[in-house]
Formats: structure tokens, C-alpha cells, sequence
């Protein structure tokens, strides 16, 4: 009997597999088809993105310039902008367009990277607090607000001011300074996700907990995290740009767009434009990602992932 | 059932959730019973009377507010990390939701091997592929299948690969909790129907949860009845359609209909009065006493034990005295 009934299995078989081809096209909803699918929604995360992909582009591409970003000229200096130098020269007579794109190469990459170490610190400590519970979750989510409760800039700043500030340096102290918001916003989503019936399931067969954290927790919030992630991006190369233009961020003669602001400072009455090219950059960057950031956010959040 | 030796008994069972600091809910409320060697056991009620909670406290996934779960007589809440975890190998679940009880970011295979891998059954990426081609083969799904996500899959094939998963470790006591009851009624006979065929051939000891009254009497052998988080009624399976002695079964048996409309018009119901009181707040005495039909005095003070009325036919009734 129970034989007769498996044949017939196989053939409806066959026929679920015809419907459901033609409905997974509409809800397969995988993660990167989420993002693509916002972006041609959402026609202003769209000219984010592009955006986004302009100045990445450009910055990569920046020792095609013709112009060496420190070469000085100083018959040429505080030039307007002009067919040659199309952001104009500044207080050195060194291209100013070219040393746009080289100081976003930094910025880009000291936001980029910051926010890829504070991510991590933040997954790890929130999966794990979450994931635990008890008195480990205790400790190390007071210890997240301790770290919240710091005024971090002041405290970059003095740090920044005690060791020589470098690239790296400063994707460290930065990164070591973001996590605490993508650390909540992980333990919360842990929470939820380790009553799941699948994480139960796993841990019923034997599987150890940090392969649960890593192989079903993680990648089951991977949409929060890249929307946290984002807007890390963005806060980071804001903070960048502060302490640069500070004088406690990258040193010259190496620009970001921060120490550039900082250059245009003097001269802020005679050549505004020094001032609103870099901004202009850091605007757009910043407004960028966190157009891109909240758009994600309202795609990926609502659980219509199954 | 020729030999009965128990090999899973539970005795005085209690799980209880904390609501707030005033409110407990007590989901099961000291239930004992005991799983015979390669029988099936069901254990039917209706929604919120705690057969689910029970059912995941017996496997370990849920801790024992009190009273114990004894596995070939080792107490499951007693044990150390590595007898957990070799119990986890004997004793498999299949869960009620075949929608969240599968990670959507893994695909089938590696959804059925992980199992295998973390107990260390398979040794090679070859051996796993193929232990998982024919685990898929058994649970009539096919090869092609092991490649894909979840999310293409309905719900009667998700249960499949439940199914699969909780085979993968080759146990011998599975709980299946309400496999059936997300899917439509025409595959959940399809799933009842591979489950037998399974428990067949691996010898598998199992408890069947469910509240679908006429599938448990196709699949088990003894009954369990349960009622607001106590164990009302337990017997054979067909002892129990035949002679229900507690006046719940005998309501809950009058209900089932009859697939023939002449029968179903003669037939007599026995509608009950109220709701079911809250868990968190249940009645004194007997759970059962504020809609039983026969309700004494004594009821509404003294708890029923679950007793021994004739041979093999256990009933929580003062009726029965």
C-alpha cells in the first residue's frame, strides 16, 4: 500500500515542479535580486548607486591624470578652474582635481576598510552576546554601552594625537569606534533568529554553537548587517574628513578630502572653490551611502525572504 | 508489540514558561508516561494543551521545569556535553512548520548533511553525496534536488526534507511533531504514508503528535490524550476509539465526522460548554472539571492521577473510582 501511494507522489511531483517554475520567478527573492530590484524602484538610491559608482571609479582610476598630485607649481598657484586644471590649482600650484580623486582614494578606503573592521567586531560581539545569552550577553552588551557612552570623537583625537597618524592607524581607531551600533543590531536580530525552528533543528543534530553562529545566524541577517554596514561607511568618512580636517588625520603631503578642507580654510574668502570641490565629494559620498542605506533598509528588512 | 522494554519514560514531567514575575504558564503540568521499543505513540489534544512543548522537552530541546526524561534509563537533564550530543544521535525530531524549520540560505544537501558531519558518520565529500542521495531517494524526493534552496520547494517536499534531515543521523526515536498539519490533506496522507513506510524499515521507535484524531489512530499504536497539560487518557489505539473512558476523549472522539452524510446525521455529539480555561491560570482539581459534563464536587478540588481503570488503559478521572 505504501507503495502505491509513492507512485502517485512522483507524478504530482512533477506537476508542483511545473507550477512552481512559473511562481518562483516572482518570488524568488534572493539577496543580490533584493538590491538590484530597489535600485530600479527607488530611481534616487539609483543615481546614488551610479553615484557611488562614479566616484569609486574615478578614484581608482586616478593616476591616469595627466598631473602628478604632489608636483607644486607655484607660478600656477590658486588658478580658477580652467580646460587644464579642472577644479583649478591650489595654495601650491598642484592640481586640484588630481588631488581630489587621490585624497578619495583615502577617504574612500579608510571609510571602506573601518567599516568592514567595525563590522566585524560588531557581528562577532553582537552574535555572541545574543547568541549566549545570560551572563555572557550581561557583559558584553554593558560593556557596548560603556563604549557608547564614551565620547568617541574626543577620544579619537587625543589617541590620534599621541601616535603619528597613518592610514592604517586611522582605519583602526575609527573601526575600533563604530561597532557598537552594528553590535546591537546583531544581537537583536540573534535573538529572534536562534528560537527559529531551523537553528533548533541544527542544534538537535549535534552541531556545535559556533558553527550555528557562523553557517545559520550570520548568513540569515546578512541584509542587516550590509544596511548597517552602509551607513558605517558613510559615518566613517565623515569622521575621517573631521579629524583631517582637524590636522589629526592623514598627513600631508598625502590628501584626503579632509586635510583638503582644511587647506581651503585660508583661503576660503578668495578661492571658495577650494573649499566646495572636497565638500561637494564628501557630500555626495556621504548622502550617497545613506541614501543607499535607508533604501536597503525598507527593501531587505520586511521579511518577504523565505 | 511481542517484547516492552521502555526506552524512553517520562516521569512526573513539568515544563513551565515564565510570563512575567507574577504569571507562569504552565505548559505541561506533570505528565508521566513511558515509550515502548519500536511502538508508536500518539499523542493527540487540541491547540495549546502542551503535546508540542511535551513533545520537545522529551527530545532535550526544551529544559525540564521538573521531573524527568529517562533515556534507556539515563535522565536526559542530567547529561554532560558529549552524552547530549551522542543522545542528539538516537533521538531526532521532525517539526511542525516545514516553512521555518528549513534555513533558506542552505541548500538541501547541505540542509540533510550537517547532521552527518558533526557526528562524524561520513568521512569523505563522496560518502556524504552519496548518504544523501539516498537518504533523498527514501524520502521520495530526487537526486536532482539535493543542489537546490528551500524556498523552491512546497510545503509536503520541505517536509520531505525534514523528514530526511532527522533520518540523516540513522536514529532510533524520532518525535514528530505534527508533521502534518501545515500541509494540505491531500499530501498529508502522502507524508503519513512515508513515515510508516520508514518506521517500517528502520525499526524506528516514535511519538506522532498531532491533533488530527482520525491520522493518529491510522499511525499509532497507543494513545496518548492530553488536556490543558495533563495526560487525560492513555491506551491502545483502538481500545481507545472502541472504549474511551474519560469524558474529554469520549467528546473529542464524538466530534470526529463521519464520510457518510446517512451516519453523520444519526450520529450524537457531545457538545461541550466554555472554552479552555487559560494555562497560566488553570483550575484547581480537575483540568477538565468547569466543562465535563459529569463534574462532582470532588473534581473541583482533587487533581486526577492517571490511573490504571483495566489492563493497559490509563485515565485521569474521578468517575473511575
Amino acid at each position: 500500500m505504501a507503495d502505491n501511494t509513492y507512485t502517485i507522489n512522483q507524478n504530482s511531483f512533477q506537476r508542483t515542479k511545473a507550477v512552481e517554475k512559473q511562481v518562483s520567478a516572482d518570488y524568488e527573492r534572493g539577496l543580490l535580486k533584493n538590491i538590484l530590484r530597489t535600485l530600479t524602484e527607488n530611481k534616487l538610491a539609483m543615481f546614488c548607486a551610479v553615484m557611488l559608482f562614479l566616484i569609486v571609479l574615478v578614484s581608482l582610476l586616478a593616476p591616469l591624470s595627466p598631473h602628478d598630485p604632489d608636483a607644486q607649481d607655484f607660478l600656477n598657484k590658486l588658478q580658477p578652474p580652467s580646460a587644464e586644471h579642472w577644479f583649478g590649482t591650489d595654495e601650491l600650484g598642484r592640481d586640484y582635481f588630481t588631488r581630489a580623486l587621490y585624497g578619495g582614494r583615502i577617504s574612500l578606503s579608510v571609510g571602506f576598510l573601518s567599516m568592514l573592521l567595525s563590522t566585524v567586531i560588531g557581528t562577532l560581539i553582537g552574535t555572541t552576546s545574543g547568541y549566549m545569552g545570560g551572563k555572557v550577553d550581561m557583559f558584553l552588551m554593558r560593556f557596548t554601552d560603556i563604549f557608547m557612552s564614551v565620547p568617541s570623537f574626543l577620544l579619537m583625537v587625543v589617541i590620534n594625537s599621541l601616535f603619528p597618524p597613518k592610514v592604517y592607524s586611522m582605519v583602526i581607531i575609527l573601526g575600533l569606534f563604530e561597532w557598537c551600533q552594528i553590535a546591537r543590531i546583531t544581537r537583536a536580530e540573534t535573538l529572534s533568529l536562534k528560537e527559529r525552528d531551523f537553528v533548533l533543528a541544527s542544534k538537535h543534530l549535534g552541531v556545535s554553537n559556533i558553527q550555528i553562529m557562523f553557517q545559520h545566524i550570520i548568513p540569515n541577517m546578512s541584509s542587516s548587517i550590509i544596511v548597517a554596514g552602509s551607513l558605517a561607511v558613510a559615518r566613517a568618512i565623515l569622521t575621517e574628513s573631521a579629524l583631517s580636517f582637524m590636522g589629526l588625520g592623514v598627513q600631508l603631503p598625502k590628501a584626503s578630502w579632509g586635510t583638503m578642507l582644511q587647506g581651503a580654510q585660508v583661503y576660503i574668502m578668495d578661492m571658495p572653490s577650494l573649499a566646495v570641490f572636497p565638500g561637494l565629494f564628501i557630500v555626495m559620498t556621504v548622502f550617497s551611502f545613506n541614501i543607499l542605506g535607508d533604501a536597503l533598509r525598507n527593501a531587505l528588512e520586511p521579511r518577504t525572504l523565505k | 508489540m511481542s517484547e516492552k522494554t521502555p526506552i524512553m519514560e517520562v516521569q512526573n514531567l513539568k515544563k513551565y514558561f515564565r510570563i512575567d514575575s507574577k504569571h507562569t504558564l504552565k505548559a505541561v503540568d506533570d505528565v508521566s508516561f513511558q515509550i515502548y521499543e519500536g511502538e508508536t505513540l500518539g499523542i493527540v489534544g487540541e491547540s495549546g494543551c502542551g503535546k508540542t512543548t511535551c513533545g520537545r522537552t522529551c527530545v532535550g530541546i526544551y529544559q525540564a521545569t521538573e521531573g524527568k526524561v529517562l533515556f534507556r534509563g539515563k535522565d536526559i537533564g542530567k547529561m554532560n556535553a558529549a552524552e547530549r550530543k551522542e543522545y542528539t544521535r538516537h533521538v531526532q525530531m521532525v517539526f511542525q512548520d516545514p516553512y521555518s524549520s528549513l534555513d533558506p540560505r542552505k541548500t538541501v544537501h547541505e540542509i540533510i548533511a550537517e547532521g552527518m558531519r558533526a557526528h562524524g558518520l561520513v568521512h569523505s565529500k563522496a560518502e556524504e553525496i552519496e548518504e544523501v542521495q539516498k537518504l533523498l531517494q527514501q524520502v521520495g524526493l530526487n537526486a536532482e534536488h539535493a543542489s537546490r534552496y528551500v524556498h523552491e520547494f512546497s510545503g509536503g517536499q520541505r517536509q520531505r526534507i525534514g523528514i530526511a534531515r532527522a533520518l540523516s543521523v540513522n536514529p532510533e526515536f524520532i518525535v514528530c511533531d505534527e508533521p502534518i498539519s501545515a500541509l494540505d490533506v491531500s499530501v498529508q496522507a502522502r507524508i503519513v504514508n512515508l513515515l510508516i513506510k520508514l518506521q517500517k524499515e528502520r525499526e524506528l521507535t516514535s511519538v506522532f503528535i498531532t491533533h488530527d484524531l482520525s491520522m493518529v489512530k491510522y499511525i499509532s499504536d497507543r494513545i496518548g490524550v492530553m488536556y490543558l497539560g495533563k495526560m487525560a487518557e492513555l491506551c491502545e489505539a483502538e481500545r481507545l476509539y472502541e472504549n474511551p473512558l474519560h469524558p474529554y476523549t469520549k467528546a473529542l472522539l464524538s466530534a470526529i465526522p463521519i464520510p457518510d452524510p446517512k451516519v453523520e446525521k444519526e450520529r450524537k455529539r457531545i457538545h461541550l460548554g466554555g472554552e479552555v480555561p487559560s494555562p497560566v491560570n488553570p483550575p484547581q482539581g480537575c483540568r477538565f472539571c468547569g466543562r465535563c459534563p459529569y463534574a462532582k464536587d470532588v473534581c473541583k478540588t482533587v487533581s486526577p492521577e492517571l490511573r490504571e481503570i483495566e489492563p493497559e488503559h490509563f485515565v485521569a478521572c474521578h468517575l473511575y473510582e
